[in-house]
This record gives C-alpha cells, sequence and structure tokens, in this order.
C-alpha cells in the first residue's frame, strides 16, 4: 500500500516534469543560454583551457546549437557530468541537451526514455599493444595478458570476441583509464583495450607513442551521439538539423571560412537553402533563416570541427577512418537539407 | 701509620681534580649516534638499511624535484626540455595555478575575494581558538560569516546585512525571554529571525546594486577553494549540532532521544557518498523542474548531517566519561539543565572529546574530496578532470598529485598539532 502510493506520488511528479518541461526550446529561449552536460573531462571531447573555456569535439556540438539559437556560440552553460550523473542530469531537466560521448544503445534509447539526435562520432573498441611485441593483429594475441577496465562494455565485448575467434587471454582488471595506461606502461598486460579513440588519446600521451601500435581489429561498436529528453520533438528536431547541417556542410563544401561568401551568392540551392538564402527552413524549426550559418561560423564543419579537437594534426591524432563523409568512404550522411 | 712513606707508596693525589667532561663518546651526538642508532648488531644493520633507503628515495626524489620545469606550455615541451634528464614538469601547476585554488570559473578579476575571506578567516577564528587573543575580536568572529559569503558569492552588500540584521533581531528575542523559560526565548527568537529575514526580503531585490560585488553562481565555485569551503562551513555547523545531538540522545524526554537515536544511527549506517549521490541526483527528480536549490547548499546540508552524527557519538563518549559525581555536583548546587551544562558538564566532556573531534574534522575536510565524484570541481575534480583530460596535460600524475597531496597534509597536520597544543592547555591535572 504505501509503496503504491509512493510509486504513484513519483509518476505524478514525473508527468508533471515532462510536461513542464516540454517546450525545451522556450525554456532555452527564456534563460538566454543553453544548458549543455558535458564530460567532466575527456581528452579532445571536452575540456576546460588554462582560461577555462571549454573545448573540444562534444562542446563544439553545444557551441554550434548555441550558435544556431543565439548566434552567439558563448551562450552555453557547459555542465560538467560523470558516467553515473549524466542521464539524471538529462532526465531531470538539469541539462537541456547531453553531448558526452555517449554510446548509442537500445536500452539507453528505449528504457531510459532518451533520444539520440544522431552520430557525431562513430568509435570502436581497439587494442594497443608495443611495438615490440611483434604483433599485427588481434587474432595473435593468443593467451595474452589483456588490461581492460571492469564494468564496462569493452569487457563484454573482449570475452565474446575472444570466443568467437577460440583465442585465450587472461584479464587483467583495472578500475580507471589512468590506471590502464599506467598498468600497461608498467608491463603489467601485453595489451591494453578500450575504445580506440581512448587508445590514440592514451598513446598520445605517452613519453615515446611511436614504441606502441593501435591494432586494425575493432571489435565493437560504439556510436557516440548527442541525445535529449524523449517527448519533445521539436527540440529533438532542432538538434538533430544543427548536428545534420554541420555534416552536410562539410560535404557542400561550407566552412567557417566561406560561410559569408556562400550565404550571399549561392549558386547550388542545396546550400542556399541551407544557409538560410532560399526556402523558410529556419522557420520550421522556430530559428531565424541563417540558423545554419551561424552554427557553421561558430566551429566550423563537422571536418574543420574534428580536424581542430581530435585530427590528425593534434597530439590525439586520430585519423577519419569511420568518421568520414559517405563520399570518402566513411559513414557519415546528411539527409538531404530540404 | 708510620710504614707509609715514599717508596711504598708511588703516587697519592693531594688535590681534588676539576670536573673533567665527558669523553666525547659518552655525549652530546657522537653518544646519541651511539647509543640509538649502533647500540647492538641488529640495530645497526637496521640504521644502515635505513640510510640506505632513505639515500635511494632522496637519490630519485631530489633530482625530480630540483631538476623540474616550470615554464613549459604542455606536457611535450616538458619532456623536449627535460631531454631525458629526471626531472618533474610542474609547469602544469604554474599554468593551471588559479585553476588548481579557484576552479574553472570564478571570475579572474575577483581572485582576491576568496583570497581576502581566506586571510580573514584566521583573524576570525583566531580568539575562538586561543584564549591569548583579545576578546574584542569574537565581534569580528560573529561578523565573519556574512562577510565571507559577500566576499565569495558576491552580489549586494544588503543581502547578507539583511541576514545579520535578522540574526541579531533573533538573539534579542532570545535573550530578553530565555530568562523566564528556555524553550519560549528559543523558538520566539528563531521566528523572530526568520520574520525578519522575510521582511528584508521585500527591500534587498530593490537595493541590488549597493555596494555590490559581481554575483559569483555556486556552481562556479571550484579548486582548493571549494574544498576550503566545504570543510570550513561543514566542522562549524556541525560541532554545535554534533553537541545538540549528543545531548538529546541523552535526553529523557522519549521522542527527543528517539529522533536523535534514528538521526544518527541512520546517518552512520549510509556512506557519505550515497548522501551526495542523493543530494546531487534523487533531489533532482523530486523537486519541481526548474527549482534552482543550490547544489552547494544541498552538498553543504548532507556533509554536515553526516559530520554531526560522528561528532555527537563522539562528544556521547565524553559525557559517558564524566563521573555520575559531576552531574549529581551540578544538581545539587542548584543549577537548572541548560546551566549543568553549559558549566560542569560540557566543559570537561568536551575536553576529553577533543582528540575524536579533531580525528572527525580532519576525515570530514578530507571528504571534501568526494565532491568530484558527482562531477564538482574541487581540487580532485579539477585534477581528474579539466586537467588530466586536457591534450597538454594528460599523462602528469605525480606532480598534480603530489601538489593536492601537500595542500591537504599542511591543512591537516595544522589541525592536529593545534589540537595537541589545546589538550596541553587544557591540561588541569598535574603530572
Amino acid at each position: 500500500m504505501n509503496k503504491s502510493v509512493f510509486f504513484g506520488a513519483l509518476t505524478v511528479a514525473g508527468v508533471l516534469a515532462g510536461a513542464s518541461v516540454a517546450a525545451t526550446l522556450d525554456d532555452v529561449k527564456a534563460r538566454g543560454n543553453l544548458n549543455c552536460g558535458v564530460a567532466t573531462g575527456l581528452a579532445g571531447f571536452a575540456a576546460p583551457n588554462s582560461n577555462g573555456e571549454w573545448e573540444g569535439f562534444d562542446v563544439a556540438v553545444c557551441r554550434a546549437v548555441a550558435a544556431a539559437i543565439f548566434n552567439d556560440p558563448q551562450a552555453v552553460e557547459f555542465i560538467p557530468t560523470t558516467g553515473k550523473t549524466r542521464f539524471t542530469a538529462l532526465a531531470s531537466g538539469e541539462i537541456d541537451f547531453l553531448a558526452r560521448n555517449t554510446t548509442w544503445t537500445f536500452s539507453r534509447d528505449v528504457d531510459l526514455k532518451f533520444d539520440f539526435v544522431g552520430v557525431n562520432y562513430y568509435d570502436g573498441q581497439g587494442f594497443m599493444v608495443p611495438k615490440a611485441l611483434g604483433v599485427s593483429s588481434a587474432k595473435e594475441l593468443d593467451g595474452a595478458t589483456v588490461c581492460i577496465q571492469t564494468g564496462t562494455t569493452t569487457e563484454l565485448n573482449l570475452a565474446d570476441y575472444f570466443r568467437n575467434n577460440n583465442i585465450s587471454y587472461e584479464p587483467v582488471p583495472v578500475e580507471t583509464n589512468a590506471e590502464g595506461q599506467q598498468q600497461y606502461l608498467a608491463g603489467a598486460c601485453d595489451t591494453y583495450t578500450t575504445d580506440a579513440s581512448g587508445l590514440a588519446a592514451t598513446r598520445a600521451t605517452f613519453e615515446n607513442p611511436g614504441d606502441h601500435v593501435i591494432l586494425p581489429e575493432i571489435i565493437s561498436k560504439e556510436p557516440l551521439g548527442p541525445l535529449v529528453r524523449h517527448g519533445d520533438n521539436d527540440w529533438g528536431d532542432l538538434t538533430r538539423w544543427v548536428l545534420n547541417a554541420l555534416i552536410a556542410a562539410e560535404e557542400l563544401g561550407v566552412t567557417s571560412a566561406n560561410v559569408e561568401e556562400m550565404a550571399s551568392n549561392a549558386t547550388n540551392p542545396e546550400i542556399a537553402r541551407l544557409l538560410g538564402t532560399e526556402g523558410t527552413l529556419g522557420e520550421m524549426l522556430g530559428l531565424e533563416a541563417d540558423w545554419a550559418k551561424n552554427a557553421i561560423a561558430a566551429e566550423g564543419n563537422y571536418g574543420e570541427i574534428f580536424a581542430k579537437n581530435i585530427g590528425e594534426e593534434t597530439p590525439i591524432g586520430l585519423s577519419r577512418g569511420l568518421n568520414a563523409q559517405w563520399t570518402d568512404g566513411g559513414l557519415l550522411y546528411a539527409p538531404p537539407v530540404r | 701509620m708510620s710504614d707509609t712513606h715514599a717508596q711504598s707508596v708511588p703516587f697519592v693525589r693531594d688535590t681534588m681534580l676539576p670536573q673533567a667532561t665527558p669523553p666525547l663518546t659518552a655525549q652530546g651526538p657522537v653518544k646519541w649516534v651511539r647509543e640509538s642508532l649502533f647500540s647492538s648488531i641488529p640495530y645497526t644493520i637496521l640504521t644502515l638499511a635505513a640510510l640506505y633507503l632513505i639515500y635511494v628515495l632522496l637519490s630519485g626524489f631530489l633530482p625530480w624535484l630540483l631538476g623540474g620545469v616550470w615554464t613549459t606550455s604542455n606536457i611535450r615541451e616538458c619532456r623536449e626540455v627535460l631531454d631525458g634528464a629526471p626531472g618533474g614538469c610542474f609547469s602544469v601547476l604554474s599554468e593551471r595555478w588559479n585553476q588548481l585554488l579557484f576552479g574553472i570559473a570564478y571570475p579572474r578579476d575577483g581572485y582576491w575575494r576568496p583570497t581576502l575571506a581566506f586571510i580573514l578567516l584566521f583573524v576570525a577564528v583566531s580568539p575562538v581558538l586561543f584564549s591569548f587573543v583579545p576578546r574584542k575580536l569574537l565581534f569580528l568572529t560573529a561578523l565573519y560569516p556574512f562577510i565571507a559569503f559577500w566576499l565569495i558569492w558576491g552580489g549586494s552588500l544588503m543581502v547578507p546585512l539583511a541576514a545579520l540584521l535578522s540574526v541579531v533581531a533573533g538573539y534579542l528575542v532570545y535573550s530578553k525571554l530565555v530568562k523566564n523559560n528556555f524553550a519560549v526565548g528559543f523558538f520566539a527568537g528563531i521566528a523572530t529571525a526568520l520574520v525578519v529575514w522575510i521582511l528584508s526580503g521585500f527591500i534587498t531585490p530593490s537595493l541590488s546594486g549597493v555596494l555590490a560585488l559581481e554575483a559569483v553562481d555556486s556552481r562556479n565555485m571550484g579548486g582548493f577553494m571549494l574544498n576550503m569551503i566545504l570543510g570550513v562551513i561543514c566542522v562549524s555547523l556541525s560541532l554545535p549540532l554534533g553537541i545538540l545531538l549528543a545531548l538529546g540522545r541523552q535526553s529523557s524526554l522519549p521522542i527527543i532521544k528517539l529522533i536523535c537515536v534514528v538521526f544518527i544511527e541512520f546517518i552512520r549506517g549510509v556512506p557519505l557518498i550515497t548522501l551526495l549521490f542523493v543530494a546531487n541526483v534523487v533531489l533532482a527528480y523530486f523537486l519541481p523542474p526548474g527549482t534552482n536549490f543550490d547544489l552547494i547548499l544541498r552538498v553543504i546540508i548532507m556533509i554536515t548531517m553526516f559530520a554531526a552524527a560522528y561528532i555527537a557519538e563522539v562528544i556521547r563518549g565524553g559525557l559517558a566519561a564524566l563521573p555520575r559525581g559531576q552531574y549529581e555536583g551540578a544538581e545539587s548546587l542548584g543549577l537548572d539543565y541548560a546551566q549543568s551544562m553549559r558549566l560542569i558538564i560540557l566543559p570537561q566532556a568536551l575536553k576529553i572529546s577533543i582528540p575524536g573531534i579533531v580525528n572527525v574534522a580532519v576525515g570530514l575536510f578530507k571528504d571534501t574530496t568526494l565532491v568530484s565524484i558527482i562531477s564538482m570541481f574541487d581540487l580532485v575534480g579539477m585534477i581528474r578532470g579539466p586537467i588530466l583530460a586536457s591534450t597538454d596535460w594528460n599523462g602528469v600524475y605525480w606532480e598534480l598529485w603530489g601538489f593536492a597531496a601537500l595542500l591537504f597534509f599542511v591543512v591537516c597536520y595544522g589541525i592536529s598539532q593545534y589540537s595537541q597544543w589545546l589538550e596541553r592547555q587544557l591540561q588541569t591535572d598535574h603530572h
């Protein structure tokens, strides 16, 4: 009896909460800034610099959304979240938008009542080994000791992969990435496995990164994307299309450098629609006509954001790989802007 | 003794020798070394082994400390400059100094505010901690919470002033009525303070520009400043609360006793990190959306409750250690409950409890780093999150954690030294 009253109250509170936060865009406009949930710190994806300004791949997506709404990429309040607090922060309305390298999975989308608005980074689990080990493929790791973060999906992926390929291994459980890094460098394990982007970032911090290689096998799918709450489809559409606009801009050759010029004399009708010189796409989203232009001008198109934060010129040094445009053999494929 | 003559006795001393200093090997440092370090073969072996260990540690540590780099702008430059030579990359401390102390979002031109509040803290607590400091300074101690709030959080001076006014009004009413009845005075005082505070709420918004410092959100507090804020506030709040709980637990009124016992046992049965998660995450579900119930305030309430429960148990130990005769003596003097507690029981019980209270305070201060798990950027959160995650400094561990350990050590060692000094001061027996 008591229990049912309690859960009843909880449901009512939940319904009320859902109803009152439905018009997220109105709330954001009234507040004057976007509350964006990011990681407390992840190399290349989100971290404040020495001036306290947030930078990174996920941060750039937040700034693009803020620029689309306010024409001001600084109109973002960054709310650091941990892996444990991120979902409650979003569900409770503390943040409007979560861009925290979160893997798009069935249960998060369906059971936790969130909407993933797209994928901004296709990641996957990989292996790093010392060059001196002389291994060139994960299938040669028979009998190897593997440093693995406990309690993560990577642990399960690892077990699946090695069982499928009928090879044996000995896990060395570690708690955090930092600990994994230390154990691996100390030689406690032959190979360290986590998301490939994390491996690259980790390797970049080594004193001699050249002594270590990341094996070509990627053994899991980790599509990382920004997400919003269930139930406010207008807000979901807005954020989805800001992300799509960044991807489409790269495909169409619109960059932060030439976006003004492109907007003033666009010959390609798709570019004209995207940048708001033709059609009423902005109005449909409840934004100004130049929403996408502002979003692109903020941090650049998808390719520029990638290159600036995690690309090959940065210390992280990730190649585009799966994250290339579909025209270059990657998976990025923005639906037509029409 | 006629047999005694010069031939049979070769030498007879006929004067007293002056007192000679002991031989070199039996005095001063040499004696100390011989007796404490090399008194037997096992001791000698242990001494040599320890010396070797110290040598190994220092020969690794000193070049690292002295050969460190302080001016580069990222870890790669550090490695270039060092070029394989041993040395720490202390540049991270100099580059991120302000972030380590104040967090990422505190306004840069306002760093003097928490610094001033920190310096004033010593002035304000000195009359409480040291009996030789002039009593007049207690006036500043009473004002300090309001000054510090204004300095750190900013905004108009009128808000803390209104709070001060309501506290003073409440105290005046209390002191008028307490002569007749403690409970009446107590509750009337609280009611008055509340009324004055609510009334002032109508006036202060219109004066928001008066003597205003730039307002800083709680969310923007960070670094060691956050640890200090949480530590100082929670320790000073949990001590009186803990005393009340300890007295309540001994109360003869069953309802008060029950409340106190349930509170203490519940809080002590739950890990602090669980309470912090409740404060951060679960409360957000229950509060109506849009309510801005300050996160730091939530955390302060949780840590204070946690520490108060432990301090209550420490003080209960002190109360239990007092001989029954002290209670009976107080009663036989005709003192009422409040007087006997204030004049006889508590001074003795608290003195016995000092080591335990200090133990809780030191533990509590270190526990404030747990807020890094609920994504607040205290000193540990700053290091774990933004600094180690930046591509510039990922991989610098020893320097950062060593610095954090040093800061905490200084504070905790200071607290424990003070408590030892205080115990010596309060010693009334004659050993």
